[in-house]
Parts: structure tokens; sequence; C-alpha cells
């Protein structure tokens, strides 16, 4: 049996529907399952939304999950993964005092080491983003700590396999078929 | 050729050319409209106007499953919505085709608290297959017909239509209505590849003690002449859970019961006993399966369903089949080898002669003709008067499972009752609804003092349109199946159970319907055979003593083979010699 705390992520591809987040936030919620982060995009296939999902919890529910969620009327796929199954990212700003930042000699230093980047200055202000995994964005916050950030924000994750085509294709090719079968 | 309708008349029209024949539903300010054109159609388009929207849900579940054509529901927004919540929910547990179509404030009005304004997709998405709101007249064509082909196709279930104020009075363009038989995202038929069909059909052929188990997915799927075809090719025993009752005939000699709680010792004994499951259109509830970690020990699991999201949910499966049961049947009817498991289907038998000798006996009949009647007698009696393939419909509780029990089943779908979501009040509205989608068969409901006065309303119903349902209350003024836990649980602490009720047989008289009261064993049989003489809706009330109680019972948390036999609590057990 697996531990309660692996981090999975979760991909569905879905029709861009109205209440379509819902439908599938209620499924965890009926399980009293915490989702950690969300992202939404269309995806490679023309029409074809993706919703990338990451939520602790154990292997056996969590494959119950993705049954339920594919049961839904507009989902048309659902995987999961754990975290070396794919390539992922998330996105991080951070706005400090600017004054603070060019009090300190460090800046540069903290920037480059973190392969970070500015992406605005103002007088008041200035507003860092940092691409990276989970620690790694945290890193850059504690080191900025200091420096008094005013405002923190971090993306859902957005999450690539390792596959070379999105795997929603076998479905979208079977259901073609089908609906040529039918005589459309 | 085209002309200008409106999307009140667009939704008639396509409720018409899907094939509807029958409405239930309940008019309101956001929806009158669509009830003012429905005027224009009543020569075509039947609506049967109950007296409150979750006796109209309730019918259309009835009518449903009777029938197997969608159920369809009209009512207006706000309260009538939620009160169509229940009915929604019952529908998708228990596999129920629905369209219901709610009334909507206009779309300049959404999220605005508009006066009965309430989220209806919102509300209903977890407890629908699909809820879609139509906010512009253009959709309809394409919504309703999703919504038709969505409830009907694959696992059954409900759909909600929320249908705004303004699209139902936009003018469109009409060019006809064509039926939706395709959706991207969705595919209710897959096809069974025959290596699955192949693996299952090796399993049945190696197993020394195979035993099937149907579901409602037999008959919603048709399966039932290819079930027992399979079941007498390779003599294997067939129990069926409380919704499978009537895939096969009570009488046939490889029927050997009902599965789970309130089951037949035979099968849940020998459940655990079998190293063969094949469970059809089946979804492993606890009711079902008792302690899941004890359900089984010794077998493998065949499921075959059309959901494969019921797969490895409850119980783990040793091979599944995801398809449509009677196709998955059909395949494995020539794979399967004929075959004789005689010592293990006699073993069903003796179990069940047991069960006969120290359970049924008691309840299905009794020695002081002064008495009140056992439930299960009255159940039995009524079925046996009923005519050629009566249909039952209960209510929940211990009218439920004891009708459930002593009905005797002769044609499939002849039993409709709330299984999964177990809601108190949905016998009456749904015998309504299954006497409607059945005018040839005596439809017998069956409900205890609690569950009659949660719809009883809906007596008005069947005054109205003279529906000719048998309505029986098993009358203990008491509810008496939490009494039954009450009194083996609780230390017959019958906390908030007792009920004082009113005389049904006046409220019967005020309803116009004719009525009798059985309050001793020795009336029963007269009452009976007058109310099946007389050729409209009756009410028989009878007297139950509250002491009556379901067995045999296999307690919550227990495997399904520890089985309470009666109130002195004596557990069924027998050898492998079949003695006990």
């Amino acid at each position: 049996m697996d531990n309660n705390n692996t981090l999975f992520t979760i991909t569905v591809f879905s029709e861009n529907h109205v209440g379509l987040l819902n439908q599938l936030s209620i499924i965890f919620t009926r399980r009293c399952l915490n989702i950690e982060s969300v992202s939404a995009s269309r995806c490679s296939i023309p029409g074809v939304h993706k919703t990338t999902m990451t939520c602790y919890s154990d292997r056996v529910t969590m494959e119950k999950v993705i049954s339920q969620i594919e049961k839904r009327i507009d989902v048309l796929k659902a995987f999961l993964y754990t975290d070396d199954e794919i390539v992922y990212q998330e996105v991080a700003l951070y706005k400090v005092p600017t004054c603070k930042l060019l009090d300190e000699e460090h800046l540069e230093e903290i920037i480059r080491r973190h392969n970070a980047r500015i992406l605005e200055i103002s007088r008041d202000n200035t507003i860092i983003e940092k691409t990276g995994h989970n620690d790694e964005t945290e890193a850059l916050f504690e080191e900025l700590k200091r420096y008094d950030i005013r405002q923190f924000v971090r993306s859902g994750r957005v999450a690539i396999t390792k596959s070379p085509h999105e795997l929603v294709d076998r479905f979208l090719a079977e259901q073609e078929e089908r609906k040529m079968r039918i005589g459309k | 050729m085209s002309e200008n309708i409106s999307g009140a008349e667009a939704m008639i029209r396509g409720l018409v050319a899907e094939g509807v024949e029958r409405v239930f539903g309940y008019p309101g300010g956001a929806i009158i409209p669509v009830y003012d054109k429905l005027y224009d159609h009543t020569d075509e388009l039947i609506h049967v106007l109950t007296r409150h929207e979750q006796g109209a849900i309730h019918a259309a579940q009835g009518y449903a499953r009777v029938s197997g054509k969608t159920g369809v529901v009209i009512v207006t927004s706000g309260p009538a919505a939620t009160n169509v919540i229940t009915g929604l929910s019952d529908a998708l547990m228990d596999s129920t085709p629905l369209v219901v179509i709610t009334g909507q404030v206009s779309s300049s009005l959404l999220g605005s608290d508009a006066f009965q304004e309430t989220d209806v997709v919102g509300i209903t998405q977890p407890i629908t297959k699909w809820a879609y709101q139509i906010r512009n007249a253009e959709e309809i064509e394409e919504a309703l017909g999703r919504a038709f082909y969505i409830a009907n196709s694959g696992r059954p279930g409900p759909v909600v239509l929320d249908f705004a104020k303004n699209a139902q009075n936009q003018l469109i363009e009409w060019h006809g209505y064509r039926k939706c038989d395709y959706i991207r995202s969705y595919n209710p038929s897959p096809g069974i590849p025959e290596g699955d069909l192949r693996r299952v059909a090796d399993l049945i052929n190696a197993a020394k003690k195979p035993l099937i188990i149907a579901g409602h997915g037999v008959m919603i799927s048709g399966a039932e002449d290819a079930l027992r075809a399979l079941a007498e090719k390779a003599d294997i025993p067939v129990g069926s859970t409380l919704l499978g009752l009537s895939s096969m005939n009570s009488d046939h000699p490889l029927f050997k019961g009902m599965v789970g709680m309130h089951g037949n010792v035979g099968q849940n004994f020998n459940t655990n006993r079998a190293d063969e499951l094949v469970c059809i259109g089946m979804r492993f509830d606890d009711r079902v399966t008792g302690e899941p970690d004890k359900y089984a020990p010794q077998a493998k699991v065949v499921h075959i369903d059309i959901d494969a999201s019921e797969f490895d949910k409850n119980i783990k499966t040793s091979a599944k089949i995801h398809g449509d049961a009677r196709e998955a049947l059909e395949g494995l009817l020539p794979m399967v080898r004929e075959n004789r498991h005689t010592d293990w289907v006699r073993s069903f038998d003796e179990a069940n002669a047991v069960e006969r000798e120290k359970v049924i006996k008691n309840a299905v009949s009794g020695t002081d003709p002064t008495a009140p009647p056992h439930m299960g007698e009255v159940a039995l009696k009524v079925s046996l008067a009923a005519g050629a393939d009566p249909v039952l419909v209960t209510d929940v509780g211990q009218n439920q499972m004891l009708s459930a029990r002593y009905f005797r089943y002769s044609a499939p779908r002849s039993i409709i009752t709330s299984g999964g979501l177990g809601t108190m009040g949905f016998g009456l509205p749904a015998a309504i609804g299954a006497k409607m989608g059945a005018p040839g068969r005596t439809v017998c409901y069956f409900g205890g003092d609690g569950g009659f006065q949660m719809t009883m309303q809906e007596l008005g119903t069947i005054m109205q349109y003279g529906t000719a349902v048998k309505i029986i209350v098993l009358n203990n003024d008491f509810l008496g199946n939490v009494r039954q836990w009450q009194a083996m649980f609780f230390n017959n602490r019958f906390s908030q159970t007792p009920m004082v009720n009113p005389d049904f047989n006046k409220i019967a008289d005020a309803y116009g319907i004719a009525n009798e009261r059985v309050m001793t064993r020795a009336e029963l049989d007269g009452a009976i055979r007058r109310m099946m003489d007389c050729p409209g809706a009756f009410l028989l009330n009878v007297r139950i003593d509250e002491r009556d109680m379901i067995f045999p019972m296999t307690p919550n948390g227990f495997a399904v083979d520890h089985i309470i036999l009666n109130e002195n609590e004596d557990i069924f057990t027998m050898n492998d010699d079949g003695q006990q």
C-alpha cells in the first residue's frame, strides 16, 4: 500500500465547456482530497483543452479518481503521473521594495544563482520572475525574505510527458473510427 | 422548409422527435413559455401533473425503469429544481435514463439572485451524468439531442437541461430535428476485445464452484436470454442483486435468490465458498459485499460492466470485460463449455432449505388468524394474486426488503425500487410512472407508513389520472427498519421511531380511491382478492406487528456468510457435506 503523501500529477484532456473545472473538482471534494495546484490551457490538438492538477494521495485512490474523471461526458481522457514520468515547471513572481534591493550588494548574485529574471523595476517595487520546480521557487522565496517580499504568487504546475505525442491521440483516433462507422 | 418558432416550441418539437410520448412535471414562472407551447401538442405529448416536483421525477424514474425508455421531467426554476435533486441522485445511483428540463431565469439575470434563481448546473453536476444550461435557443437541437443520447446510452443516467427563459422566448429558424448519435468525448459502446472474452471463458471453464451474480445491467442491456443460456450451458447457479431481481425467473432451477444484507442464505454463504464469481452489470455495493475484505476470499472475481470506473472500485477483480452485458454474454456463450456442477448447485438448495425452514416459513405464514399478518406473507399473497407478470414497486425499509424477497418474478423489469440511494418516498410516485409505462401489467406498490407519508400527496395524481395502482401500506405505526436496528444493535432504545398516523383509509376516501383495512390474518385473502378485482386504484391498509423483522441478516461490517437467522440471533452454519 502506498503511503498517503505521494504528489501525483493529473492531466485531463477535455472539451472546453463551462463548468468543466467544477466537474473535475467535485470528484476530489467527495473524497476529501485537496487539489494542490491547477492550471488549464489548450494543448497541441486543436479544440482540446488540457487541465493539469496536483494532489497528495495514494495510488489506489488516485486511480479511482482518474476513472471517475474519465466518466464525465466532457472529458476525453485523464492520466496519472508521478514526478519521474514527466517534465514539469511552475512559475513564481515576487514583488520586493526596490530600495531594499539597491541597498544590498547581493542582488545580482541572487538573481544569477537562481536563474531568475527581473520583469519590471519601478521606483517603489521590483518584480522578479523565477521558473522552476516548487523547491526552487521556494528557495528563492526564502532568500528574498529579508528584502521584505510584498507580494508572492506561484502558478499551478504545467507538465509534459516523456512520450512522443499527446496521449489522448489514440482515444481520438478510435473515436474518429467510431464516427465513421456511425456514418457521419 | 424552415419556419420561425420559439425556443419553447423547438423544445417541445424536439421531445416529440425523440419519441417522447409522456412527460411528468409541474409548471411555474420560469417555464411558462414551454407549458404554453405544450398546450398546442397535447395530442402527441401527454403531460402528467404530479403534486410535487419530487413526485414528478420519481414517477419518471418508475416509467423509465419499467419501459427502458427515457423518462422526461419538466419543472420550473429555483425550488422546483431543488425539489428534483433527490430523484436525480437516485437515478444516477440506479442507472436510470432521465432528461430533466428545468426552467431558469433569463440569461441577463443569471448570477443576480433573481426571483427563483438557483445554480442548477452547479448543484446538479455531482449527481447527474451531464448537466447543461441553454442560454440561446440556437443550442436547443444539439443540447436536447446530446441529452437523450447521453441519458440512455452506455450506463444510463439522469441529464439536466437548464433552460433560460430568454431562450424559451427567442425566435429561431427551425429546419427540423436531428438526433445525436456521436459525441467526441464519449464512447458508450466500447467494443469488447476477443482476448478479454477468451480469458473470462477460460476462467469459467476451469471453475469448480462458479457463481453468477446478475445486476441491474443485465436488464438494462437486455441480456436476460443470454444470461439464462450461459447459466444453463455451463450449469452455473445464478444470484441477483436487489436491482437485478427479475433478470431471471424466480422459478428457474438455477436461480438461487438475492445476494446481500437480507439476501438468501445459499447465495451469501456460497459467495464465500465459490472459486469463481461472474458479476454482471453490478457494482459491489456495501449492502451486497458486507465487509469487503472478507468478500469471496476463495474466488477469482470476473466483472462485466459498461462503466469502467466500477472496475476495482470496491472489489479487486481477476478479469474484467468492459462493455455491454448482452454483447459480453453472447460473446462468451460459444466459448463456454457445457458443464455440470451438480454437487455445487445442490449445496445452494441445501442451504436455502434451511432458510425455508428457519426463516421463510415463519415470514410468509402464521397460525393465529386473529393476529396481524407478516409483511412477507402479504407480499407473497399479493404477488400470487396479481395475475401475469406483475410489477413490484417498493418504498424503502422493511417493506422493500420483505416484498423484494417474497414477490415472485416472472418477467424482466418486474421490480422498481430505490436501491442505491434508498430514497424513502420513492415508491408511490414511481408506481404511478410504472403503471403508465406498463399499463397492461398489475403494478403493486409496497410501502411502510413512514415512506408512504413522504410522498402521500401523489394520491392526488392517482385520482386525477385514474392510475390503477395497487397500494399496499404495511402499517406498523413505526419506522420499522430503524426500529429493527434499534432492537438488534441499540438495546431496544426506540429513539424517534414510533409514529402517530392518520387513518389512511379516510385519506384514500378523500381522494376517491377504493380501499380496505386488514387488521388480521383472517381478513387478508379476501381483501387482496377484492383489491385485484377492483379495476382502478386501490389502497390496502394492512396492520403489521411492529415486532416483525427482516431475516436473514448480515449485519454491517461482517462477512456475507455471517448470517443471522432470527431474533434469537442464531447464526447459519453448514459444513461441506451440507450438514447443519
